[in-house]
Parts: C-alpha cells; structure tokens; sequence
C-alpha cells in the first residue's frame, strides 16, 4: 500500500500548493491510481476558452421568440387589476400571461409551495413577476411589457426581521407558525442550562452577517420548446433539472414523460440557479401559448431581483466552557431575513444550527432558529448554505473566549476537535476529521506563533476553522430512490459513454464522472464522453447543490464503472484463460498482471463482450447512508461525510481610516482525497475570494424609508471584490480519506468558504483591537469601533439586542453519551414536541401523500 | 437594464460640421465621444437622444501640443484618458492629471473615455444612476422623469454629485476650457465650467463643443490628486482632493485646493487653501488646512460609502496630499 498513490509526494509545483495524505487510509487495493490524484485538464475547458460552449442565452430556435417579464414596482401590493389590451394589440407581440393563466404554486420545498409563476393576487417585493410577454423581438417584448397597466392597492411592507417579528399583519404568507414568522426551531440536545450553570466561564455574544448575492457571469436564461405533438423542451441555466422537470409537471399540468428539461452549462451558480425560477415556468407557458421557441434572459438587474442568495442572519451565542476550553454548552439562537418567499428557507434556518458540532466536541447544545418573511427578495442557498453566518459568529465567539482564558485560539481548538467516526451531541455520523492536519499546516505555513499577538499595531494574524457536508444526506422531496444515477454505455470503437444527470456549474462535475469511469476502466479521460443534465437521456441526480456532486455522483460513477470492468474482465479472463483476479484494466488495455503482453486493447475487450453478452451497458447509483438522528429537524446536517478547513488571514489596518487589507490567506482544506487537485485547488480559491467579498464588501442592501427597493441591483455598485482586490492565497490540501468518498473524497466547493469571514474579523482584533461582530468588515465600522475603543467605550462594532422570538416547546434529543438513541423524548407532559418528531423524515419535506413512496413511519431505506 | 433604444448615429468629420448637425438636430441632439458615460446612461433612458453626434472621428480633437519651456499645454478634449496619462509630456510636468486620469475606471474603458468626456461626465446619484424600471419603482426623481430630489426630499434642488476625477485637478491648476459654438469661440476657466446643480451641472451650452483644454505652463508650481474609492481595481470617486501649489523658496506662495465628489461640482475651499499660503505647510498648518476642508465637505447619500466617512476622510486626504507636496518640495 506503501506506494498507493506513487507517494503523497507533491505533484504539483508553484510552492503555493502542498499536500498532505496518509496513504495507509486508502480505500481501494488498486496497485495504483493513475488518474484520480492527478492534474487533469477539466473535459469542457476547450470548449469554454474557445468559445464553443453553448450557454442557455446562446441558443437559437427556428421561429424563436423573445419573452420578458413584467415585474413588480411595488414591494408589497394587492393586485386589483391588470390590463394587457394596448401591449396585446402591439405588432409583433404573440402571446401574453399572466397570473391567471398559471394559478398552481410552486417552491424548491415541499413545506413552502408558496410562488407562482406570475403573481395573482399579491406582489411580495419590488421584482415580483406579474405578467410575460412573447414577441418577435426583445424590444418589441420590452416596450409590450412597459404598455401593461396593473393597478396595485399597496400593503404594509414589512422592511426588516424586527418589524417582521413585532408586526403580525399584514401577513406575506398565510401559512408558518404565526404572523410572518416563517419557521421556528426549538431543538435541545440535552440540559445546556446546567450545563451552562455548571461550566468554570459562560460567554454570550450577539453577532450579525449580512446578506449577499451570487454574481454570476451567467445571467438566467431559458429557452423553451412545444413541439406540435404536444411535448415540451425547456433548456436552462439550472443546478437543478430534476426539480425544475417537477415543477413544471405541476405548474403546467403535463405528465412527467412529456417534459424534457436539459440544463445548460451554467456560467456560474454558487446556489443562485438552485431555485425553480419564473421565468423557466412563464417561457413554457409562452411557448405552449403560441407554438413557438421562446427564449427569457433576464437581465443583470432581474438576477438581483431572483437573488436567492445569503440570508442576513442575526445570531446570539451562548456556550459555558472549562479552564481548558471544553465547551459543556452551547446555546444558540439565529434569525433569518428570508425576504418574500419561502425557498430553500427552512432548510436554511436548520442549517444555521447544524455544523456547530462537527468541528469541536459540544457536550450539550441548544438551537432555536427563526425565518421570517419580508418584502424583500427572497433568499435562499448560497455557497455554504446558511453555514457561514453561524461559523462566523462561533469562530469569533471562540476567539473570545480564547482571549478571556488565556489561551491560543489554535491551541484551544486543537485540545477540542470532534473525534474521527464518531456521532456528535446532534446525531451528526462524522467520519474521517483532517481538522488537526488543517490547524497545524496553516499555524506553520503563516508562522502564527511568530505572528498572533505580536505584530506591530494594525498588522494582525487571525484563525478560523469550519467544516462542511459532502451533500445533503436527504433528499429535498421524500423518497426512497438514489440521489445520484449513473449510465454507462460501452462502444465497440472503445469509447465509454457516461450518463448521469448531474448539472456543470463551473465546479468540474462532468470532469470528475469522466477521471472516475477512466480510472477504473483504464481508457484516458479524453476516450470517456459524458453527458448530463437532460431529464430524457440522463439518469436523475438531484443536482449541483449542497456539495453533493463529487461524492454522489462520483459512488454512482465508480459502480457503474466496476460494473462494466466485471463484464469485460469477465470474457477476457475466459479468452486469456487466466483468472478475472490477475487482469489489469491500464492504457487502453485490459492485460494480464504477470505477463503484460498477454491482453487487448479496450476496445476489442468490448467486442469480445458484445459478441459474447450482447450490447456492454451497466447502471450505478448511490443513495447514502441513513442518519442516526430521529428526531424532527434530524434531516438537515447529516451527510456521507464532513470536509474541513483551518485558514489564517493576514491584514493590515490603517488606523485613521479604518481601511482594512487583506495581503495573504493561508488555507488547508481536507478533502479526503483529491480527484483532481487542480480543480480542488480552483474551488479551495473560488471560496477564498467569494468569502472575501463578504467578509469586506458585499451587502445585499434596501432602501427601507423608499419602497424597500434594492439599493444597488447593478455589477458595478454592489461591491464585489475583482481579481485585482484579491488577496494571495497558500493553499494545503490535506487527504484524510473518508470511507464514504469515491476514492476516499469529501466535498471541496463550499467549505473553505466559511472560516474565511471570521479569520478576517479575529485578525482585525489582533491588529488593532477592535472586534467587528458583523460582516461586511467596512471601514466606517472599524473606524467606529477604534473611536469607542479610544474613548474608553466597549471597543466593538455588531448589532445589540436578539429580539423576543416565541418560541415552540423544545425537541428535546438527549446526546448519545446520555443515553440518547437519536429520538426525541416526551416533554414534561406534550408528547412529541412539534408533531411526527418520531419519523425521521426531513423537516422540509411533509408526509408523503403519494402510494409509491415508503410511509414515514419506515424510514430505513434500500441501498 | 434596457438595450440602448432605436437612434441616428452621425460621424462629422470637423467641428464646424459638427455644430451643424446638433443646430439641424435641435434639443434632440447629443454630442458622444467616447460614449463610455452617455451610452449606459442612454440604456437607463437618462439621456433620450435621438440624433448621436460621434465627435470621435474629428481629428483636431485628439491632439496634444506645447508644455515646453514655459509654453501652456494644449490638450484635445478627444485624447482619449490612456493618451493622456501615458503621455510623457503630461507625466512629467502635469502628474497629478496624469495620475487623476490613470485613476478613472478600468483600461478598457479609458481606452474609450475621453479626457473631455470625463470633464463633462453627467453628475451622478445612487437614485438616479439605476435602471429605467428601479427608478419607475420609487416615481423617479427630479434629475430625469421625477419630481423629488431622493437624497434630501424637501429640498428644491438636485444634489447628484460631480464624479469626474479629472474635474477637480483642472480647476486646481487653473486650467481653461475651449469651447466653440456655432456663433463663437470662448475660453472659460476651468472653475466657472461647472455649476453647484446637479441637473445643470455645467455652464457650457448643450450646442457648444469642448474642443480643447489649455493647462499653464510649468512655473515652479506642484499638485498632486487623491481618489477615495471602494474598490482600487475601479471605481468613481466617493471622494477626491486636488492640490495645487506654487512655491515661492520654501514657502507656499499660491495654492488651490479642490474637492471631487463631494458636491455636483468640484468644490474649491479657498478658506483651507488660504491657511497655508505664506507657510513651509508645518504640520499645525497641515492639519489647520484640513480642518477648514474638512468643514464645507457635505458628502450626500448619492455615491457609494456613508456620508459621516466620507466627510471625515476630507481630513485626512487633505492631510495627505499636503504632506505629499511637502515631502516632494524638501527632496
């Protein structure tokens, strides 16, 4: 096993890159890997710097029309009237839409069904879709859509999470606990206040992240087709094809089998295309409406309308430790701006109160969530999934208590990190934890000991850490079925076809199906040809979302490949006369191990296989591993396996402006092992630079006092770091393989994200003393934070009060070392808490109705 | 954002050409030069022309002359801001305009953008610089469509904000502006080029053409610009502070100091400029400077940042750029 990966040696060179793996972790027995491990060049990056690559806006139908929405300039309005009649008798306009035409709801989740298309009756925030219009040009649909009149009787806005809280009507929505409280959490993981009352030092703090936005390159587009034999084509800049062919069975009332939906390459997502969208259901039905290819791109404004992007979180923390630093308990409380519709929301609510155990033992911990509604755009998944706000506010916290104990912040989270395979106080499984590696390569590489705490005043060293799921362990709707799929057809020339459903962002997906199928069956990469994200030739992966894509597809990939390698090593160990055992599958040959000469190329080992069983087709799938966790609201946290991250930030204050510059980053990223470590090493670097963005600029702003409008919907003015802003970043790459990962791997495309942010702010305390409790770490707010240091005031910047939430009755779980075996348990009196607290089900997803799927009550599933 | 709407381009050859067209094309007619701030401003429906005058085409625009032994320089309002500040001549003897102009936007940009563009560029607001359907949703303001100023509703101005950063350095060197139109011919100083309005923010008639701008000749003067901006990759100013200075010996002899983007024009403060004239520009003269700027510099909510920052940053560029003229003097 020694010489598993020919070494852990460094493959790559630049210096900025360094890789750690304990190849005695390794997963397979395979003498070697050839192509997993190595840098490869991504399959579609020809294409893309030549300008081949076809994106949703670059196709172009025969007869095709252009479509625009109307969208709302009120951001919280009943619609009394909507008059079409002077854009309906424009020349060159086709078709118009609206509400009425398309009454059925829709939403990503099954608990929040609560869009439409075009809006009926109430726009919920200014961008709201109201009407669409077909034309034969887009200025043509542009000047149809200024020519339609809606009259609005406007409503109370509800502008921010305490108005929100504090005003309970005008209802957004009329479903959700209570007035425009959207989701509460009440989950308790044993006795935090004894534990609390019990611990050597008790630390709160209130802490805020701002909202932020995705933007991508790629503006939305989708074009749509009816055929003349009644099917619809819907091509999109989607990460979720599977979920959009859903929504638009229900919407449109079609069966399931007539829609093809096909997803573009995506020029960028980062959870921006993750959404079912408007526009994807108004251009169907503008294309079912007149009989034509209809074609929506949005603009770069109406992207910012969509949004979906990262909830402004208010959070407030409480957590009892030991002398050493031991957290005994853990109380946690956050509140979410979830703008005008439900999204992935509650999914987002549970997920700012699942990853606080993952990273360092929490003996007993609580987390009370909230989601509200407000006339603003909706939010939804953004790189990192409700995870970065919560990170920021524990990692600072943790540097707080550092300081207030005496301690190094690095060394008070080395004494405490989560064990390997273990179950954490909230019945997450964790299993291969390369956290200590993390810490200990960037303390080295940024000479932390040399650094924190002793550069000159407005220079300082700052650590965070963070970990993250390699995909969501359920599913967003019940059921019992893979996540991911995998198709693989075998060609008599020796070319291997790849299906599989799986959607390309940008973050290498189609890459990754291609390294794994040409690892196993030893054909190159350039010899394997994948196809994916079409609903009618592509086997059905949920989508690129929750870093599920390597992992899931790549288990599904490698089943599908060992398969195929059993069918051709099957006829060539007959035709060889040697045992299956001793076959090798390397170079575009299958060989015999002990006399490489005997064998033949791939292709011939397909034609023996042909002649002998018929046409060489195999299937993979994977559907992961069942979650310990019982308990209602047990369905957000769990995944097959957790990535870490340790980074250090470097910055320099000046003190009389409070600008703050962020020269270097250091970052170690586990990810159980790299399938392409250049592609790893391009996500580990995309994640540096979108947290960057957050940590310093980014904010998703409105105009409370003006009609609750956007404040900056524009490339150019909402701040977004270029290349030029950012920072030089060292990179490790540390191989702790997870015995769930094809190959060993954990997700990369997220988690190095999230210790970003609150590296920044720790820094900033270490240079010049002030905390900054909420990102964006603007000037004014360093500058004010210097002012009360100076004048003797509590020398920090961040919000001052958690408003009064009412929350439910707790979920009380006790943690596994008390006995707990992942259920809730009766509450003085009310049994099951919220209801079906015994199912195990996700909270996002209500009882299945359908007769196909399992009942609830079973929630143990096939593999 | 809406595609630029439906309009004649026409591409006269010389400035008499020019004129003509725009008297033929009335109040209907716009002058373009590097199109880099009307044509965006045309997609936001700012700025509705329906004949485009292209003055890209007129060579006699685009040259730069004199700016040796005591000669003034003559700078063509089409150079295009790359010309200008790689130009040797402006480099060395005029660098705070070199440094000013490099500072605008990206390259791709300054590769279009003209030095006369960015003089006359449109003044610009949070409220005003957004899409035709974002301005719809809050009923417009006064500077196109609407009837409120947004940045301070009761009052009855505009207070959209001059966001040139080669403005500033013109008026602080005292540069004067050609401008032909087709009657006359006349030279207007720099200072009295813009106007404390942010709708009428220029004194040039809209027929008149910025032909030439003429920049004194070297006399023992030095002046330097600072840009306050989010981002250094590019950004319009949320604040920039031109200083000149002539020196007489050690001691400040004359000197200017002018405030970009802080008012809809470049805002001169003569009570800052005059503390320091007659000094060796100490450091209580420094800071009594930019204490007096720092008074007058009303920052409104119409550009990037908080107003309070933006105001206090006024002391320290201030601050700034008179120590960085002092160090330069002592070398």
């Amino acid at each position: 096993m020694g010489g598993a990966e020919g070494g852990s040696a460094d493959r790559r060179s630049g210096g900025l890159v360094h890789r750690s793996a304990d190849p005695a972790n390794r997963r397979t027995a395979e003498p070697a890997l050839r192509v997993v491990g190595t840098a490869q060049r991504k399959v579609d990056a020809v294409a893309k710097v030549t300008g081949q690559t076809l994106f949703a806006d670059d196709l172009f139908l025969p007869r095709m029309l252009y479509g625009k929405l109307l969208r709302s300039t009120q951001p919280h309005a009943r619609i009394l009237c909507i008059d079409t009649s002077k854009a309906a008798a424009l020349e060159g306009v086709k078709a118009i839409v609206t509400g009425q035409d398309l009454p059925i709801p829709f939403g990503i989740l099954p608990v929040s069904q609560d869009e439409h298309a075009l809006c009926p009756e109430r726009v919920r925030y200014i961008g709201d879709p109201v009407a669409a219009v077909a034309a034969v040009s887009e200025e043509t649909a542009t000047q149809a859509v200024e020519l339609i009149e809606v009259e609005y009787e406007p409503l109370t806005s509800i502008t921010s999470v305490q108005q929100a809280v504090a005003t309970p009507e005008p209802r957004i929505h009329d479903y959700g606990p209570h007035g425009n409280l959207h989701k509460l959490i009440n989950l308790e993981f044993g006795d935090v206040e004894r534990a609390l009352a019990e611990s050597d030092y008790v630390r709160e703090d209130l802490l805020f992240y701002e909202g932020s936005t995705h933007l991508p390159m790629e503006q939305h587009a989708a074009v749509a087709d009816w055929s003349a034999d009644g099917k619809l084509t819907l091509w999109s800049a989607t990460q979720t094809p599977h979920y959009v062919h859903r929504a638009l069975t229900k919407v449109l009332e079609l069966p399931a089998s007539r829609i093809r939906v096909i997803a573009c390459p995506n020029g960028g997502g980062f959870g921006g295309k993750s959404d079912v969208f408007n526009h994807e259901i108004a251009v169907a039905k503008l294309a079912m409406e007149t009989g034509r290819p209809v074609k929506i791109t949005l603009t770069r404004d109406e992207v910012f309308y969509c949004h979906r992007g990262r909830h402004p979180t208010l959070m407030w923390v409480r957590t009892g430790v030991t002398k050493d630093g031991a957290i005994k308990g853990m109380h946690f409380r956050s509140l979410l701006d979830g703008g005008g519709y439900g999204s992935y929301g509650v999914a987002s609510a549970y997920y700012t109160g699942a990853l606080q155990t993952v990273t360092y033992n929490v003996e007993r911990y609580k987390f009370q969530g909230a989601r509200v509604f407000t006339n603003k755009a909706p939010c939804g998944p953004k790189r990192g999934h409700g995870t970065p706000q919560p990170r920021y506010a524990l990692e600072i916290h943790l540097d707080k208590i550092a300081e207030d104990l005496g301690k190094d912040p690095a060394e008070l989270r080395l004494k405490h990190l989560v064990s390997p395979d273990s179950i954490t106080a909230n019945y997450l499984r964790v299993g291969s934890v390369g956290l200590e590696t993390c810490i200990r390569k960037v303390t080295e590489g940024a000479g932390w000991k040399e650094k924190y705490g002793k550069l000159p005043y407005g220079r300082g060293v700052g650590l965070a850490c963070s970990s993250y799921i390699s995909g969501a362990g359920l599913p967003i709707y019940w059921n019992a079925m893979p996540q991911s799929g995998v198709q693989l057809k075998l060609d008599r020339g020796g070319g291997v076809t790849v299906f599989c459903g799986s959607t390309e962002i940008g973050q290498g997906s189609d890459s990754i199906l291609a390294y794994i199928v040409s690892e196993v069956l030893g054909v190159g990469v350039e010899d394997v040809h994948v196809v994916t994200g079409d609903t009618h030739l592509t086997p059905v992966d949920l989508g690129s979302y929750s870093s599920r894509v390597t992992l899931m597809t790549g288990n599904a990939a490698l089943q599908a490949a060992e398969r195929a390698r059993e069918i051709l090593a099957r006829n060539v160990a007959a035709k060889l006369e040697v045992p299956m055992a001793r076959l090798a599958f390397a170079d575009g040959r299958v060989f015999d191990t002990e006399g490489p000469h005997n064998g033949m190329s791939f292709a011939a080992a397909v034609q023996l296989s042909e002649a002998a069983e018929g046409t060489v087709g195999t299937v993979g799938s994977y559907t992961p591993p069942d979650s310990p966790g019982r308990y209602r609201g047990a369905g957000v946290g769990p995944s097959p396996a957790y990535s870490y991250t340790a980074a250090i930030a470097e910055v320099a204050v000046d003190a009389a402006s409070g600008i703050v510059v962020v020269p270097k980053i250091w970052i170690a990223h586990d990810v159980g092992q790299c399938i392409n470590p250049v592609a790893v090493m391009g996500q580990v670097e995309g994640s540096v630079y979108m947290g960057l963005g957050e940590a310093l600029m980014e904010e998703m702003a409105y105009r409370p006092n003006r009609n609750v409008i956007q404040k900056m919907p524009s490339m150019l003015e909402y701040k977004s770091p270029t290349t030029l802003e950012m920072c030089d970043v060292v990179t490790y790459l540390i191989e702790d393989p997870d015995p769930n990962g094809p190959f060993g791997a954990k997700e990369v495309g997220q988690g190095p994200l999230l210790p970003v942010a609150p590296a920044i702010a720790n820094a900033v305390y270490d240079a010049v003393g002030v905390r900054i409790d909420e990102v964006p770490i603007t000037p004014e707010k360093v500058l004010k934070a210097l002012k009360k240091k100076e004048k003797g005031e509590e020398p920090r910047y961040g919000p001052h009060s958690f408003p009064e939430i009412p929350w439910p009755e707790p979920i009380r779980v006790p943690p596994p070392w008390e006995g707990g075996d992942g259920r809730a348990v009766p509450a003085g009196g009310a049994a099951g808490g919220e209801g079906g607290a015994e199912t195990g089900h996700p909270a996002i997803s209500p009882a299945p109705t359908a007769p196909s799927v399992p009942s609830p009550s079973s929630p143990e599933r096939q593999h | 954002m809406l595609r630029l709407p439906p309009f004649t381009y026409l591409q006269p050859k010389s400035v008499r050409q020019a004129l003509r067209m725009k008297t033929d094309a009335g109040a209907n007619g716009m002058y373009v030069a590097g199109g880099t701030d009307l044509y965006p401003n045309m997609k936001r429906r700012h700025q509705e022309p329906k004949v485009v005058i292209s003055l890209a085409g007129i060579r006699a625009l685009g040259r730069i002359t004199g700016g040796t032994r005591g000669s003034e320089l003559s700078v063509g309002a089409g150079v295009t801001l790359t010309e200008l500040h790689t130009h040797p001549r402006v480099r060395n003897g005029y660098s705070a305009l070199a440094r000013a102009a490099e500072l605008v936007s990206t390259p791709v940009l300054r590769n279009m953008g003209t030095f006369g563009g960015n003089i006359c560029l449109d003044t610009r607001c949070n409220y005003y610089n957004q899409t035709y359907e974002w301005r719809k949703a809050i009923d417009f303001c006064m500077k196109k469509d609407g009837e409120i100023c947004w940045v301070a509703p009761s009052s009855p101005r505009c207070w959209a904000v001059n966001s040139s950063d080669t403005a500033p350095v013109t008026v602080a060197l005292g540069a004067e502006f050609v401008l032909v139109g087709p009657d006359e011919e006349r030279l207007v100083p720099a200072a009295r080029f813009f106007r404390d309005d942010g709708i009428n923010y220029l004194t040039k008639h809209p027929h008149e053409v910025l032909t030439e701008v003429r920049l004194p000749p070297l006399d023992h003067w030095d002046a330097t610009y600072w840009k306050l901006r989010r981002r250094g990759s590019f950004d319009f100013p949320v604040l920039g502070v031109a200083v000149w200075i002539k020196w007489d010996g050690g001691l400040v002899a004359d000197a200017r100091i002018v405030l970009g983007a802080v008012a809809s024009y470049p805002k001169e403060v003569p009570e800052a400029a005059q503390l320091i004239i007659g000094s060796e520009l100490e450091d209580d003269v420094i800071e009594a400077a930019a204490a007096a700027a720092y008074k007058p510099s009303k920052p409104m909510d119409n550009t990037d940042f908080g107003l309070a920052w933006r105001k206090e940053m006024t002391r320290n560029y201030v601050r700034g750029t008179l120590q960085e003229l002092r160090t330069r003097r002592k070398d």
